[in-house]
């Protein structure tokens, strides 16, 4: 149980052949414990996206290792990644990306379709309330992502992510569609949750809530450029940001 | 339990765009709807040239003068029928037909104008199943002894005389007085001839009273129908006609100035000319199925691409390849069901309704209904098919990020 949740070694995503060959990623080696809430910063374009869908699963490297939870999901196929992100990670997206038509509780749910144990509806339904009422959601249960706040929206989105009990949280801007104060809430859930041992990588561009985190890994040009639990980062500088941001 | 939530999800895919889910139903309803109708109408063709065989007579071997041949209409002779009942074997009867022009026909004070005479020979109702329900036909004696006497079609009976009896009635056709001596059952109308209308006279006493005037002659035929004695007996039939009649008519029996048929012959023709009819309407069937099959899949495309975030979500969240192609195909499968399912409604209720108003006859063929049922869910499984693998196909990365 010793082993980091997530341990990259050498990792790279190239794009094109030849000498049109893009890296996006070149070789990056990271590990993250389990337990560790980590801030992933950099200018765009830096690979920080390309990073988080490798991480996510969503996306395959070209070469290098990566070690997810004790398996090496690098050469997996696409069905088992599917299984890897509906089991070991809760995403969290900028958007939300709530299902406009669906409840809150339907919207919770849906990880759990997609889930190769035979959940009965009843099951489903009580882990859903669960979630829900873990991110202080309980008495919203039926209303639609149109009849809710952003920030209620993104707990609704985070008690998605919650459901399947994921070790790895993977949030991407989480509160960059929010206003401060949402975002402020956003940020004491996911303190909640990192107090309770989930493990949650965010990427971010806003050094403020780049600060909530533990540890900021600093991505540049398709590489980790600085690695730091002592809150500072080349990154937390608003200058190279938006050097990067052009 | 994996199905029930796929078909859930499918299920509120549709209900999102109910009128636009119904629209492209549309094009599967009436593919469905026409195949079943085309059915019926083909059925009850079918059904309509089958009781024209059985208004015939049963194993009938039917003769009659070629058509476009110059002077073979003068060639059919009642004698002919005559060296036919006499010599050729596996025959159980003859009946010889002429008719000369509609008469008027009185009885009494009433007068019916223009009325159908047919001459026949004394076993027309044995040979052509027709029976006698009053009365009796007259015999091959009164025949040629061109006896004054009349059978009367059902219906020319009620026209005449009511509910009382026409037997031993006096009728006048043309200036003729006939004795009525037998009332024919009443058979309706069959392929356009209204054999409840017609007067039955003994042939020898129409050549005689009604035919002296035309020029060509007054003993000849327009038809002789053969009775054979069994199915098997009707190709020596044929040929055994074919050979006394050419060496009658001095002809090469390869060339005839005749025409000897079944009644399989008739219904060939009668059929090759429905067929055309037929195959037409099964085409518009099918097309209009694979049109509303192409709608569906155009809708599908369409979906696909309104909702690839959704699906990019979706993949996120652990949904693998194969549930997002079950998802749309389940849509699309749905779609062409519901589609099958009213056409269905619509065909059987349009049938119902094409035959009792329309002039063609219409017979629900069972079998349609699950075949067109089928047909439309293979068009869903196969039209959805393409729009489902590229909902599957779809990177979740990209999809994602897609407005």
């Amino acid at each position: 149980m010793n082993q980091p949740l997530i341990e990259v070694r050498e990792l790279a995503k190239i794009y094109g052949e030849g000498d049109a060959a893009v890296y996006a990623l070149a070789s990056v080696d990271a590990s993250i414990e389990r337990g560790e809430f980590v801030a992933v910063m950099g200018p765009s374009g830096s690979g920080k996206s390309t990073l988080m869908n490798i991480l996510g699963c969503l996306d395959r490297p070209t070469t290098g290792a990566y070690m997810l939870d004790g398996s090496d999901v690098s050469g997996m196929s696409k069905n088992e990644l599917a299984a890897v992100r509906n089991r070991k990670i809760g995403f969290i997206f900028q958007s939300f990306n709530l299902l406009p038509r669906l409840s809150a509780l339907a919207n919770v749910s849906l990880p759990v379709m997609y889930n190769d144990d035979d959940v009965s509806e009843e099951e489903q339904r009580e882990r859903a309330i669960a979630a829900l009422n873990s991110v202080g959601l309980g008495d919203r249960l039926h209303h639609r992502p149109n009849q809710l706040s952003g920030g209620q929206q993104q707990r609704v989105a985070i008690a998605r992510a919650l459901i399947n009990n994921p070790p790895l949280i993977l949030a991407d801007e989480p509160t960059g569609n929010l206003d401060s104060r949402s975002s402020e809430e956003i940020m004491g859930l996911l303190h909640e949750l990192h107090a309770k041992g989930t493990t949650i990588v965010m990427v971010t561009h806003e050094p403020d809530i780049a600060t909530h985190a533990g540890r900021i890994v600093c991505v540049r040009d398709g590489k980790v450029v600085s690695d730091g639990r002592d809150g500072h980062s080349p990154c937390l500088d608003r200058k190279v940001l938006d050097g990067g941001k052009q | 339990m994996k199905f029930k939530k796929s078909f859930r999800t499918a299920w509120e895919g549709l209900m999102l765009n109910k009128a636009r889910s119904f629209l492209t139903t549309l094009g599967v309803i009436i593919g469905v709807a026409s195949v079943i109708v085309m059915l019926a109408v083909s059925a009850g063709t079918e059904a309509s040239i089958a009781e024209q065989i059985n208004a015939l007579g049963a194993n009938l071997v039917i003769v009659s003068p070629s058509r476009g041949v110059p002077g073979a209409s003068r060639t059919l002779l009642i004698d002919d029928a005559y060296a036919i009942a006499e010599q050729v074997v596996g025959i159980t009867g003859i009946s010889a037909e002429q008719a000369p022009a509609p008469l008027n026909v009185r009885a009494g004070g009433t007068t019916l104008e223009s009325i159908a005479i047919i001459g026949t020979t004394a076993d027309f109702p044995e040979v052509r199943d027709y029976a006698v329900a009053e009365g009796r036909y007259f015999t091959v004696d009164e025949d040629e002894r061109e006896a004054k006497v009349a059978v009367l079609g059902a219906g020319i009976a009620k026209d005449l005389f009511g509910e009382e009896s026409a037997i031993g009635q006096t009728i006048t056709v043309g200036s003729t007085k006939l004795t009525v001596i037998g009332v024919m059952e009443a058979k309706g109308i069959v392929s356009d001839v209204d054999y409840d209308g017609r007067v039955y006279l003994p042939i020898n006493l129409v050549f005689q009273k009604f035919m002296t005037s035309t020029p060509m002659g007054a003993d000849r035929v327009r038809t002789i129908y053969v009775k054979a004695e069994s199915q098997d007996q009707i190709d020596s039939v044929i040929a055994q006609i074919t050979f006394l009649l050419a060496e009658r008519h001095d002809v090469d029996p390869a060339q005839p100035d005749f025409t000897v048929q079944t009644q399989q012959d008739i219904i060939a023709t009668q059929e090759a000319t429905t067929a055309a009819f037929r195959d037409l309407l099964a085409w518009v069937a099918g097309i209009s199925l694979i049109v509303g099959g192409i709608g569906i899949m155009n809708i599908m495309l369409v979906s696909v691409t309104e909702r690839t975030r959704e699906i990019g979500l979706r993949q996120a969240l652990g949904a693998r390849p194969a549930d997002v192609l079950m998802q749309f195909l389940l849509e699309a499968v749905i779609l062409s069901l519901a589609g099958g399912l009213v056409g269905v409604l619509v065909g059987v209720g349009g049938s119902y309704l094409f035959g009792a108003w329309g002039t063609m006859r219409t017979e629900i063929v069972p079998l349609s209904i699950p075949l067109a049922f089928g047909a439309a869910a293979v068009v869903g499984i196969f039209f959805g098919y393409y729009p489902a693998t590229r909902a599957a196909k779809l990177d979740p990365i990209e999809a994602l990020r897609r407005e």
